[in-house]
């Protein structure tokens, strides 16, 4: 019934590529496709993706994927908001981010497409794959709303295509609610000749980490083997991505996991949180085998707990994190200063939300960074740094760790929902041993040393740990001495402030300027942080085919900066930031000039480098697709004032 | 041990520790405050114990009690108003070789710190927590605590407060894996060393409230109790705080209470008439938090090196 009319999941890139006949069956080569799996929640449709994103992964292709997440557990069935899924970006290059619109859409019922199109999500000509189980509901409202829907996308340009996914499903088990996605997987598969045996591997490793028996993983490989049969008996033309082999060896996680790993890696002991998404996930990695690495969790009884306790742990001489979200973040908010003033070694990893207050717990944003940085009341200086992909939220973890012991400071990591839901691909990490040194200079502590025997220059002393005989002191969050003594002098207090804040000069003039991506000088610099750098990227390359001179930079030092900004930024000709988080559009309706509020980094960078940055950002609660930074950074080309989405 | 150098552990020549060994900055508290004798006890328990300092640890929260770390010599976490305990229980997580203090008040524990005073006796970590109760901020002059009595007036309740007072004794009864519960009081240096000691004997969190005197804003609260002795009922027992019969005798009102018995242990604290003093409660048994926090302390790198690769394996492309 889809012979050849069927097989045009006509991605821009598809009408370009040879094809190669084998056969009846027609096997075309693309270099990238865009794939969403969308559901009911607890459908499976995100362990559907996983998997199949993991296959892909393993056969060398670059990897991105984006889950979608209700904000409910269970959002009530077919709703038009609770589209529960995932979207699986894989090609032939490395992806380092979840693309434009999708160019083929599995969906477990119709209506849940419907949040996908407000999303954006879809083009004309997305080839939609959907269950019709619905067409012969029981229920003459549900047949007629399938109907209704089947119109409504028909009518939009997508390429709708009603497939029994139930159906064949229900001829391997009695409840096809928990088995079509396992048969979606194989239809994947086959569709885009993906090795079978790779995918039946994944729901074997699957399954056994969740104690499931021989039995269930045997009718999970038959429903693979179905989904995969189905497709090769009713798809003319299937696809392959070619593989460029990564010529190192690679893992494939998402962030929150390489956060994990980071964290054993740098050696930490204790890791100590409170449930919040999107960070938990971090602490569930660390939970199920931080134990094999001489580590523990403690699930605090709130945040605030959960801090004190990591300063405990520190204080005490061992290694600590603890893992938080925006509003965490808040609640932390006298902790953190009290690390700052007490100098207290700790690593905060902030997997940021939308905000304000409990915000968009599920999706992304990078509004903490100003909060992050100023948080605390008084002058609270301290280290950000921002990881931009999976390979750098391990390595921040360990980077951290170092500077945290070095500087006798908190270093806060902003990572975000992308980064840590998304799975990617990273050259497997090589764990130096010397990563996991004990955290403090053991030699012995001289007699009446003070507790802060700050270095003039560079504000850094080393500290004393409980245990040290000769370096018994009182930690205070009160004014101080370099004994550790409660000083209110005015002179002592400016000057414990001074060697506080010189700590941060110290560490800038180790940095280097940081690499400018594409044109070094030019039309125009972007310049972002954190997990907007892949689109950002992908941008700038669109723009620059088209001969424009743009580069674009990514942070990864927010506090202190990287250093040389003023002389990159003099190089060309507009400045501006692409960020997640909340700004005014320039010259926009009810907001001159004057009153303009600007996006999180752009504040910081006009503050810093007496440079007019420019900024363009949204708070979409979705990773911005390449298009509409493109599209930004188009109308700053053309000099517009105001650029639309 | 304990990822720290092992010869931290032990000082070349074993030394005897003198009371002045515990003193730390001159305590600046009003005179006549209960917590000067507070101090006192525990120097001469340090003392006693001969806990080396450098393995001692005071851990406190804001208020006046909270300054108690900076008049010991020893290690100190002078943290953050009502956040001693969670501070306490990260220290002792991985060093199970530190003797760990809770310095706190009524306002830190049973005010802004109380989720963590519930949860602390539940993790039931091995330390001691003194809660040194004045039934009054002090810190921030005199407004109404917790603990205050009904009626008692402050600057925050000038027309006097309207409230029954928490009991932290029946509170610190009725959380899950309590194992030890004692009051005693700050004028009777006798009661309040034994259950000091007792307490830093046992195994796991020992919740110490006493009760304390300011006389700066509640001059005259404890006065009949001191002046009146039918107003203290001393609990007794063998397994419970053990005194001296001299100290014994200045007790009209006696009780002989097994603390291993919960029941009686709430009842006692339920009752109106006299003040117990003693061990409510005590189960050496309980289940300790810090087993499980100090698991796999002594991981060698080799260990950690090879669960960290068999992790990546899993995610090996």
């Amino acid at each position: 019934m889809f012979r050849d009319s069927h097989t045009r999941p006509s991605a821009q890139a598809l009408a370009d590529d040879p094809s190669r006949i084998a056969g009846e069956l027609r096997i075309r080569s693309i270099p990238e496709q865009i794939v969403e799996i969308v559901s009911d929640s607890g459908e499976g449709a995100q362990t559907a993706g996983q998997i199949f994103g993991t296959v892909c992964a393993k056969m060398s292709n670059g990897l991105w994927t984006v889950e979608i997440i209700p904000a409910e557990i269970e959002p009530p069935a077919r709703s038009r908001a609770g589209a529960s899924g995932i979207r699986i970006r894989f090609g032939t290059k490395p992806v380092a981010n979840m693309g434009d619109q999708a160019d083929l859409v599995v969906a477990f019922n119709e209506q849940v497409l419907y949040s996908r199109v407000d999303q954006g999500a879809l083009r004309a000509g997305t080839l939609l794959l959907i269950d019709d189980k619905w067409g012969a509901s029981d229920d003459p409202k549900i047949r007629a709303a399938y109907q209704a829907a089947l119109e409504d996308f028909d009518s939009a340009g997508y390429d709708v295509r009603e497939i029994p996914i139930s159906a064949e499903t229900r001829t391997l088990t009695d409840n096809p609610q928990r088995g079509k996605n396992m048969w979606v997987v194989g239809l994947l598969c086959a569709i885009y000749s993906r090795d079978l045996d790779l995918a039946k591997r994944e729901v074997e490793l699957l399954f056994k980490r969740k104690r499931k028996g021989d039995e269930l993983i045997a009718l999970n490989h038959r429903l693979l083997e179905a989904g995969h049969a189905w497709a090769v008996e009713h798809f003319e033309t299937r696809f392959e991505i070619p593989s460029e082999t990564h010529g190192e060896k690679m893992v494939v996680m998402n962030g929150n996991a390489a956060v994990a790993l980071g964290a054993m890696a740098a050696g930490m002991e204790v890791c100590s949180m409170y449930p919040i998404t999107p960070a938990t996930s971090a602490s569930h990695y660390l939970a199920a085998d931080f134990h094999h690495a001489g580590g523990i969790v403690h699930q605090a009884e709130d945040e605030i707990a959960a801090v004190g306790f990591a300063l405990g742990a520190s204080f005490a001489g061992k290694t600590a994190l603890t893992i938080t979200s925006g509003p965490g973040m808040a609640l932390k908010t006298e902790f953190l200063g009290l690390a700052v003033m007490a100098e207290i070694p700790l690593v905060v990893v902030d997997v940021q939300r939308g905000g304000p207050a409990t915000g968009l717990p599920t999706k992304v944003e990078q509004g903490d960074l100003l909060a992050s940085i100023f948080g605390q009341p008084g002058d609270a200086p301290k280290v950000v740094i921002a990881p931009s992909s999976h390979e750098e939220c391990f390595h921040f973890m360990v980077t951290a760790r170092k500077l945290a012991e070095s500087f006798r400071t908190p270093v806060f990591v902003l990572s975000d929902a992308n980064l840590a839901t998304a799975q990617a691909c990273l050259p497997r990490p090589n764990v130096s041993e010397e990563w996991l040194s004990p955290p403090i200079d053991q030699s012995p502590w001289k007699q009446g040393a003070p507790a802060y025997g700050w270095d003039g220059e560079t504000g850094i002393s080393r500290r004393p740990i409980p245990g040290q005989p000769g370096g018994a002191f009182v930690l205070t969050g009160l004014a101080h001495d370099e004994q550790s003594h409660i000083a209110y002098e005015s002179s002592i207090n400016q000057r414990a402030m001074n060697m506080r804040s010189r700590k941060i000069a110290a560490l800038q003039a180790a940095l280097r300027p940081p690499e400018i991506y594409g044109d070094e000088q030019g039309d125009l610099l972007v310049v972002g942080w954190g997990s907007t750098r892949g689109a950002i990227e992908e941008a700038v390359d669109r723009v620059r085919a088209d001969g424009h001179r743009v580069g674009s930079v990514c942070l990864r030092f927010l506090s202190p900066l990287e250093p040389g900004l003023e002389e990159i930024f003099g190089r060309y000709r507009r400045v501006m930031t692409v960020e997640i988080n909340y700004s005014d559009d320039l010259s926009g309706p009810g907001t001159p000039p004057s009153a303009r509020r600007y996006s999180q980094l752009a504040w910081l960078l006009r503050a810093t480098t007496l440079v007019d940055v420019d900024c363009w950002s949204r708070v979409p609660g979705q990773p911005l697709p390449p298009q509409m930074i493109e599209a930004a950074l188009r109308s700053r080309l053309e000099g517009a004032d105001q650029c639309t989405d | 041990m304990y990822g720290l150098k092992s010869d931290w552990l032990d000082e070349s020549t074993p030394r005897y520790y003198t009371f002045e060994d515990y003193e730390g900055a001159t305590a600046r508290w009003c005179s006549g405050c209960g917590d000067h004798g507070v101090l006192t006890a525990v120097q001469r328990l340090c003392r006693d114990e001969q806990l080396p300092p450098e393995k001692t640890v005071f851990v406190s929260g804001i208020g006046c009690a909270s300054r108690f770390p900076h008049y010991m010599n020893a290690y100190g976490f002078h943290g953050l108003h009502g956040r001693a305990l969670p501070v306490a229980c990260g220290v002792r997580a991985r060093r199970p070789d530190l003797h760990v203090f809770v310095a706190t008040g009524d306002g830190d524990c049973c005010s802004i710190g109380t989720a963590h005073w519930i949860h602390a006796v539940r993790y039931n970590m091995k330390m001691v927590v003194m809660l040194l109760d004045n039934n009054v901020y002090g810190l921030t002059k005199n407004q109404t605590s917790p603990t205050s009595n009904k009626g008692s007036v402050s600057n925050t309740h000038p027309r006097g407060s309207a409230l029954d007072p928490i009991n932290p004794i029946q509170t610190s009864l009725g959380i899950a894996n309590a194992s030890f519960i004692a009051q005693t009081v700050d004028w009777n240096p006798a009661h309040l060393f034994a259950t000091l000691k007792a307490a830093h004997r046992h195994p796991g969190l020992a919740f110490v409230r006493i009760l304390q005197r300011c006389p700066h804003f509640k001059s005259g609260l404890f006065d009949s109790l001191m002046s009146d002795p039918s107003k203290l009922l001393l609990m007794t027992h063998p397994d419970g705080i053990v005194v001296d019969d001299v100290v014994k005798k200045q007790f009209v009102n006696q009780r002989e209470h097994d603390p291993s018995d919960m029941s009686e242990a709430r009842e006692i604290a339920d009752s109106q008439d006299a003040t117990p003093i003693g061990l409510f409660y005590r189960n050496a048994a309980a289940d300790r938090y810090d087993a499980f926090t100090s698991e796999g302390i002594a991981t060698s790198r080799d260990a950690k090196l090879a669960a960290l690769e068999k992790q990546l394996d899993r995610y090996q492309i």
